[in-house]
């Protein structure tokens, strides 16, 4: 109860930091997307190359998100962005990076040797197999590796607030700090909120781009 | 049409060769099968003809053209490719698939709808209901027709195909060889077909390429395998039962003696049976006026009775036709425990018997090619 009447007296600073979080992760996505899924195409070529950035991608998942935003702080201080959205950004396209570049590898990968032999068999070029039989069949792997990543940054994208990124975050270290039970749980259902509904969304998305014939 | 000269394949790291030294000559129009057993090299000998795999030495001509000399991706654009487990493009409906040729060669949009129509007319699934279908949607015939449509999407005039009708039940795979085999008629494509299944080999080759560790042990039609193999690798190869397996090749009406005696269904039965006693014959084939198969009559039946025949006749339970092969035939004078099966046109009209003699010596391997041995059975002749 107490949520709701905080929710309803505080509605306009809740639009506020969700559109700011919203931003930030959007940003963050679509670089991670940007350079995630060519970079998972293109260690499908190259073994080697593939096994020591799986490593150093998963390496990153692990440290934890606060540590990594304290060890970006002098790096990109250099650049006068120590603090801010800046070292969010960055930070938030490290750890997509996992999840977008081992699944695009991982799918593109396990397409059926067979049904590649055959495009190639027929005529098609390496670019063509790629465009036309490998990556829409990767397409739902693919996928599922955006929406972890979407999902997953909205949730450290939380923790951002804490180097000045704003956010929702800023109910929930706010709340802390005053140990104001309302204004925490707000922030924390409103992140949570918002990413079950960018899953939906990616879901919807998804069943629209992906060819019916993979369907099971 | 497609010619190796003295091709070898060596895979690196490997000592041995794959493909050693062949020379083949396919001619065009013609099915050749390549057969042998797994790692002999027939699937890499067939794969070099479109350089997915690449010849360590020797040539490959196609047309007289060296395949060297073309460009890779043309040439296999001008190759029709069917594979083992036939490789349709899950995400693409059964019209995209058979379209990829014509789209990489960027046809306009209503050149290729019409040729995905015929394809489909040609393959016998209606347009109308499997145009817009997914593979998944197919059963494995079907999958099966479509991969070959989609191999002579642009009419080439080769065709390579590994194992097509392996992954498919044993009755279906009897359908579409028999279907495969019409279509061929017709379109007369100069076809590599890779197989381990002499049975199929047998059925589909004008010619037969058997190979053993990468080389040709004998190249010559199926009747030349069954008949005079080469050496005792190609008897054990083409199996004891050699001279079983030509009954495959051979219809009915190379084996039936024509003109069987016979009476009519008009004709006394003092007459016949006296006939019948003469010639010691137990039974005797029954025809109307027009010489169609009414059945037979039982010379027990007939010996004490006074009219015509046509009022004795027990019906013919089994009949073949005379371009059905003499396997089937066989089978079913087994399966119906009878030493006799009449075969009959389109009509009915009575044209010839089969017998376990004449089958014995059409299959056995002294077998006269004059006939001689079934002149004895013929010998009484048209009686009536």
């Amino acid at each position: 109860m107490e949520i709701w009447q905080f929710f309803m007296q505080n509605w306009h600073k809740t639009l506020e930091l969700a559109w700011q979080h919203a931003w930030v992760v959007s940003i963050s996505v679509i670089i991670a997307m940007a350079t995630g899924v060519p970079i998972g195409i293109w260690i499908t070529f190259n073994d080697k190359a593939a096994e020591s950035i799986l490593y150093v991608a998963g390496i990153i998942m692990t440290i934890p998100s606060i540590a990594l935003f304290g060890i970006m702080i002098p790096f990109l201080s250099i650049f006068g962005h120590g603090i801010g959205t800046v070292p969010a950004i960055v930070a938030l396209v490290l750890y997509s990076q996992l999840p977008i570049i081992r699944n695009t590898y991982a799918a593109i990968k396990s397409v059926d040797p067979n049904i590649i032999d055959a495009g190639i068999g027929m005529g098609m070029t390496r670019w063509q197999v790629l465009f036309k039989v490998q990556l829409p069949m990767a397409l739902s792997v693919i996928f599922a590796g955006l929406r972890v990543a979407v999902v997953m940054s909205i949730g450290i994208g939380a923790i951002a607030a804490y180097i000045g990124a704003g956010g929702l975050g800023r109910f929930i270290f706010m709340g802390i700090n005053q140990t104001y039970g309302a204004m925490i749980k707000s922030g924390a259902i409103a992140v949570s909120l918002m990413a079950i509904a960018v899953d939906i969304l990616f879901g919807y998305i998804e069943n629209r781009l992906v060819s019916k014939g993979l369907r099971s | 049409m497609i010619k190796f000269e003295k091709v070898t394949k060596i895979y690196p790291g490997s000592q041995a060769a794959a493909v050693n030294d062949i020379d083949l000559e396919v001619a065009e129009g013609e099915i050749c099968v390549l057969i042998g057993s797994s790692g002999c090299g027939k699937t890499t000998l067939m794969r070099m003809v479109n350089r997915l795999i690449s010849t360590t030495s020797g040539a490959i001509y196609i047309d007289g053209k060296n395949i060297m000399n073309l460009d890779v991706i043309e040439l296999r654009r001008s190759i029709g490719y069917v594979i083992q487990q036939i490789g349709l493009f899950p995400h693409m409906t059964v019209s995209d698939n058979i379209a990829t040729v014509p789209r990489l060669l960027r046809w306009d949009k209503r050149r290729i709808q019409a040729r995905v129509d015929e394809l489909l007319c040609l393959v016998q699934l209606e347009p109308a209901v499997f145009r817009h279908r997914y593979p998944r949607e197919l059963s494995g015939g079907q999958a099966q027709r479509i991969g070959v449509a989609r191999a002579m999407a642009t009419d080439p005039p080769v065709m390579l195909m590994d194992e097509p009708f392996g992954a498919i039940d044993p009755i279906n795979r009897e359908v579409l060889q028999d279907e495969f085999l019409s279509i061929q008629e017709k379109i007369r494509k100069t076809i590599v077909f890779v197989t381990h299944d002499i049975h199929e080999a047998i059925k589909m080759g004008n010619k037969i390429a058997l190979l053993n560790a990468g080389r040709l042990v004998q190249h010559g039609t199926p009747e030349a395998l069954l008949t005079s193999p080469a050496n005792q690798f190609v008897k054990d190869f083409v199996g004891a039962d050699r001279a079983l397996k030509r009954l495959d090749l051979l219809k009915v009406q190379d084996a039936m003696l024509k003109n069987p005696v016979h009476c009519h269904d008009f004709d006394q039965a003092e007459v016949i049976s006296r006939l019948m006693q003469e010639k010691g014959l137990n039974y005797l084939l029954v025809c109307d006026s027009q010489e169609r198969l009414l059945g037979y009559v039982n010379f027990r039946d007939i010996v004490d009775y006074s009219g015509n025949v046509g009022a004795r006749i027990k019906p013919m339970t089994l009949t073949v036709r005379p371009n059905s092969n003499l396997k089937d035939a066989l089978s079913k004078m087994l399966s119906y425990d009878i030493g006799i099966v009449v075969a009959v046109d389109d009509d009915n009209k009575l044209v010839g018997i089969l017998n376990t003699m004449t089958l014995a010596s059409v299959v056995g391997q002294t077998y006269d090619e004059q006939g001689g041995r079934w002149g004895k059975i013929t010998a009484g002749g048209k009686i009536l």
